[in-house]
């Protein structure tokens, strides 16, 4: 099934995603807007990092996992945005805090370098299930996203397994920042594997081949996570699981102020190009 | 020109047209460099994928690095300028996404150019697209095989930091992927 109205023949492009030419329906653009904000907030999250980061090599290493993610959110929201007439930036820089859809692990502060391990741990496992299984999807365009995306992901999560190692397995007090970040991210993870309502409407509407349902990749992320938490002489939280609600809108206090600082100069300057 | 290298098709590695026409552009685009490592051309990089003339219209396809990597802007105004002092006036680069780009698809021209110029070259990548890590990276400067991963990220999205334990001296890795 393509759920595009155009059947695309050849190679899938970007400028090809923001040209008329290729639609997303409706249901895929809701969807796509959903897995764009994931990816987007959590870049900009990165990008605090930068001149913030304990060694200037993580400076460099998470500003350019944010650049990866900013890639991801770019070609999803773009594609989002054909079935609306609206274009990446209308959608990042002019919708506010309760029509975001992302999860709310991704709007977490930063905390320690510490906690933004473990939150890169988690999503970076995450996006690798996500993006192999949506790498099969029938729509086209969102496949190409995810098998491009799919590979990138999988050098992130490298990376944080590195420093969770580091840090689990060095010092006293370096395991113990650790293990408090994992504390502090823990709750959110069981949102990232609650049915996608956007999803589950494509589903309904009879596309069945388009959205991945995230419940079916809780197992991959079991078989992985905790293991690479226990080889680093850390524990998994036994922590309940926090309230959700990022794709229906509902969002931590945290969103809101971040937001502001991303959108200020877009809204104080509406239109404007460099 | 050696065969394509890793798990990658040959057709894919190297899609550089016959027919004297698209040659002819193509020969124009691939003497672009990649503004972040100018010793590469986008051919040496496997960047540039496909040129075709459409009427009076130039199509040239080429694929981002990374998702993110905003060398590509520079890439495609440099496509259009090279071209347009050809006499092609009507050029249109898209980007594409798929198939996705692999360091598989750069040129054994490319990655003696890069060693030359003091980048270790990526190593062919593991058939089932798992990344290699770490494991026996040159030393650009030295040829030592002693060296060590100092960053996961280097300069640019493409690239990771190692420094060489023999000779001392710091040197990018441009990553397998």
């Amino acid at each position: 099934m393509n759920h595009s109205n155009h059947v695309i023949s050849s190679a899938i492009t970007a400028e090809t995603i923001a040209d008329s030419s290729v639609v997303a329906s409706d249901a895929v653009a809701e969807y796509a807007l959903g897995l764009g904000d994931d990816a987007l907030v959590l870049a900009h999250r990165l990008g605090e990092w930068i001149t913030n980061a304990p060694e200037l090599e993580e400076d460099v290493a998470l500003g350019n996992i944010g650049l990866d993610l900013l890639g991801h959110a770019r070609s999803l929201l773009t594609y989002a945005g054909t079935a609306w007439n609206k274009s990446e930036d209308d959608l990042a820089y002019f919708r506010d805090e309760a029509q975001f859809r992302s999860r709310q692990l991704f709007e977490l502060p930063n905390g320690d370098f510490a906690q933004t391990i473990a939150r890169q741990l988690v999503v970076s496992a995450y996006f690798g299930e996500l993006y192999r299984a949506l790498a099969g999807s029938s729509d086209v365009t969102l496949a190409a996203i995810a098998a491009k995306a799919s590979k990138e992901v999988a050098y992130h999560l490298d990376h944080s397994t590195q420093w969770l190692v580091r840090l689990g397995l060095g010092t006293d007090y370096s395991h113990e920042r650790m293990q408090a970040g994992l504390g502090v991210v823990w709750p959110h993870v069981d949102e990232l594997f609650r049915p996608d309502p956007f999803a589950l409407a494509l589903t309904a509407a009879g596309f069945e081949d388009v959205a991945v349902d995230v419940v079916t990749l809780r197992p991959a992320f079991d078989a992985v996570v905790p293991q690479l938490i226990a080889g680093a002489g850390l524990e998994v939280p036994g922590v309940p699981a926090a309230r959700g609600g990022g794709r229906e809108g509902i969002h931590s206090e945290a969103l809101g102020p971040m937001l502001a600082e991303m959108q200020v100069l877009a809204r104080a300057h509406p239109g404007a190009v460099w | 020109m050696a065969s394509a290298k890793g798990a990658t098709l040959e057709s894919e590695a190297r899609p550089k047209p016959t027919d004297g026409a698209a040659l002819a552009i193509w020969e124009l685009a691939a003497t672009v460099v990649d503004p972040e490592v100018p010793v590469l051309t986008i051919e040496d990089l496997g960047v540039l994928r496909r040129v075709a003339r459409e009427g009076d219209r130039v199509v040239v396809d080429i694929t981002p690095t990374y998702s993110g990597c905003p060398a590509v802007d520079a890439m495609r105004d440099d496509i259009v300028a090279v071209l347009a002092t050809a006499g092609y006036a009507d050029v249109t680069v898209r980007t594409v996404l798929a198939p996705a780009w692999t360091t598989d698809w750069m040129s054994e021209e490319g990655s003696r150019k890069l060693e030359e110029f003091g980048i270790a070259p990526p190593a062919p990548r593991a058939a089932d697209g798992r990344v290699n890590l770490g494991l026996g990276i040159r030393c650009p400067h030295c040829g030592s095989m002693h060296t060590r991963e100092l960053s996961h990220f280097g300069s640019t999205s493409c690239k990771a930091l190692y420094v060489c334990q023999r000779c001392q001296e710091p040197f990018d890795h441009f990553k397998s992927f």
